[in-house]
């Protein structure tokens, strides 16, 4: 059995609102957050506002062939003289919805499991931490591997393969904040005050879990996005013609002697996309930890 | 110490089979018949039925499970759904290139992760502590297969330090070695940064103990407390670690193995899910899985070697 994770928010504060306002302060003052924030900002719009700024993905110009970057096509062209930066521009679609759908599908498949074995104790926290920890010995990727051989690949099944393959991570989570706040004084009294179960789990427990799960949430964004990137390098998720920049740099490589930039330039956008989520979990973590907030408040004078 | 071998010995024999039978049924669970995918939509009944006995397949499901689970205690595979070559032949001869690239990779990891981690837990808040926060944050965004393409782009494309194709039968000692640099590089630095940050932040726990501070106190230089009395202890928890490290490694080296078209059990386990040879995909994902299991039990019976106030109660 592990150790409960430390950086559950323990003490009650009277104001709540105030709390929040300051983090949100801390976060935008933060330059690591205020940077990823930017950017996944910028690469949101850039997924929205596609069908404007790109020309179609798919269409072909034979003639056109391995052009290098020019203004025509800023990025050059591939070995069928489709526009890269349309492709990439669109790539940015298939990262941001696997990425963050396959994160909410392992919250609202891990989330109730771990408070559920972290609250009630007994065989059904041993069965599933039993069971968290056989699969954490597992890398994700090969989990989501698993999933996508047995089923084939499409859209759907890629957030459900990386979502699977991100919930004992989840579970584990919610367990180790359940274990904690369960004994604070204030559940002790919810529940002296006849409070029921479901009740004490969605209006307690659940609200005080959320700091640390959004953390774990972002990161795992950053996470998800490089897998969906991999499996669809590896041919195995983002079938072409539909661009996505994991088949993206798959084409690139096979090129790599005539036209290098074909794999380069996805690969950056990948890059910075999950060093943006990184960014930001990573502050919202020292951002969140109770312990650093009174004195990172301190520091700016708040 | 007894008890607990005992102990961990039976979870062990739990695993050995309770993997492979999982793997065994999920397998089981796919929608397409192996027999239509192998044969093509147009076989006759005849041409089936015959693939269907051949392969074992008309048996009950029992029958099926209990003589794969004998086979497997004799270390017997089967045999590939397409080419009907040996699986165990088939893993054996790339198992030592995936070896070899894992190894340098967990080499590289530990060379360059360490002493960053030290030296920026030593030097905590200053330039050095910035750049080495920076390099551990760029090392969890770069995907490792970009970083592949990177190196294969700049040393073997550019410079033409290195073959670009690494494909390797028939090589001698030195061109072996020479094809292990880039694909040992891009997965052993991505591993760095874990290594990186793991080590800073023990190697500062470490530093606010107690016997730290006696060390000091007695005289001892910076160096002697760093290196003899602190990280002795961070190692400790790093090489711990090695056993989750095994697991994203084995991961990305399906991955580097394809960046840079090298032999081995990751390029095998791709190669069959893309022919949906199920035989061979069901064999490579047992084999990856008892692999781990195999190097988390090392790491284990380890702790007490490393550790001696760890006793096997």
């Amino acid at each position: 059995m592990r150790e409960p994770i430390s950086y559950v928010q323990t003490d009650t504060t009277p104001s709540r609102r105030s709390t929040w306002s300051l983090r949100l302060g801390l976060l935008v003052a933060d330059r690591g957050a205020l940077a990823g924030l930017l950017i996944i900002a910028c690469i949101a719009l850039v997924a929205l506002l596609a069908p404007w700024i790109a020309v179609d993905p798919t269409e072909q110009s034979i003639t056109q062939a391995f052009a290098p970057p020019s203004m025509t096509h800023w990025f050059g062209t591939d070995e069928f003289g489709r526009d890269v930066l349309s492709r990439v521009i669109y790539g940015t679609r298939p990262a941001l919805y696997v990425g963050i759908l396959s994160v909410l599908v392992s919250i609202l498949l891990g989330m109730p499991l771990g408070i559920l074995a972290g609250y009630r104790g007994g065989w059904i926290d041993t069965a599933v931490s039993g069971f968290v920890d056989i699969m954490l010995s597992f890398p994700s990727l090969l989990l989501a591997l698993m999933v996508v051989a047995l089923v084939g690949s499409s859209m759907g099944v890629l957030v459900f393969a990386i979502g699977i393959a991100h919930v004992p991570i989840f579970i584990r989570l919610a367990r180790s904040s359940t274990l904690i706040i369960r004994e604070l004084d204030y559940v002790t009294a919810s529940r002296s005050f006849g409070g029921r179960q479901f009740h004490i789990l969605l209006r307690h427990i659940f609200p005080n879990a959320v700091g640390p799960l959004i953390v774990m949430a972002t990161l795992s964004i950053a996470g998800a996005i490089r897998e969906e990137a991999a499996l669809s390098f590896l041919g195995l998720g983002i079938q072409p013609p539909e661009p996505s920049w994991g088949n993206l740099i798959r084409d690139g490589v096979t090129s790599i002697l005539d036209a290098p930039w074909l794999a380069l330039i996805p690969g950056l956008c990948l890059t910075l996309a999950v060093l943006a989520f990184n960014l930001l979990g990573d502050s919202v973590r020292d951002i969140l930890d109770p312990r650093d907030l009174s004195a990172s408040a301190l520091k700016k004078g708040k | 110490m007894t008890g607990f071998l005992l102990r961990r010995f039976f979870t062990l024999i739990v695993i050995l089979f309770s993997v492979p039978t999982i793997v065994f049924f999920v397998m089981r669970l796919v929608p397409a018949d192996p027999a239509l995918v192998v044969l093509g939509d147009q076989a006759s009944a005849e041409a089936i039925a015959a693939f269907r006995q051949k392969a074992g397949l008309d048996q009950p499901l029992f029958t099926q499970y209990s003589e794969f689970m004998l086979d497997l205690m004799h270390g017997d595979l089967g045999n590939s759904l397409i080419t009907g070559k040996s699986i165990s032949e088939q893993i054996w001869s790339v198992f030592p290139d995936t070896l070899a690239l894992a190894l340098t990779a967990l080499v590289v990891g530990a060379a360059v992760g360490i002493p960053i981690g030290v030296i920026t837990a030593v030097k905590r808040n200053g330039w050095i502590d910035f750049s080495g926060r920076v390099f551990a944050l760029l090392g969890f965004s770069f995907p490792s297969f970009y970083l592949g393409v990177l190196l294969l782009l700049v040393f073997s494309v550019w410079l033409g330090w290195f073959p670009v194709i690494h494909s390797m039968r028939g090589d001698s000692v030195g061109e072996y070695l020479q094809k292990l640099v880039l694909p040992g590089l891009s997965l052993g630095l991505v591993q760095a940064a874990y290594v990186t940050r793991l080590t800073r932040s023990t190697m500062i726990e470490a530093l606010s103990q107690d016997y730290v501070r006696t060390a000091f106190a007695k005289g001892l230089t910076p160096y002697e407390v760093f290196f003899k009395h602190a990280l002795r202890n961070v190692l400790v928890i790093v090489i711990t670690a090695m056993g989750v490290y095994t697991g994203t490694i084995l991961g990305g080296a399906i991955l580097t193995e394809t960046v840079f078209n090298r032999p081995g059990l990751g390029k095998l386990l791709i190669g069959a899910i893309a022919q949906r040879d199920y035989n061979l995909i069901q064999s490579g994902l047992i084999v990856f899985a008892l692999i781990i299991v195999f190097v988390n039990l090392l790491v284990d019976l380890s702790y007490g070697l490393l550790d001696p106030r760890v006793k096997y109660a």
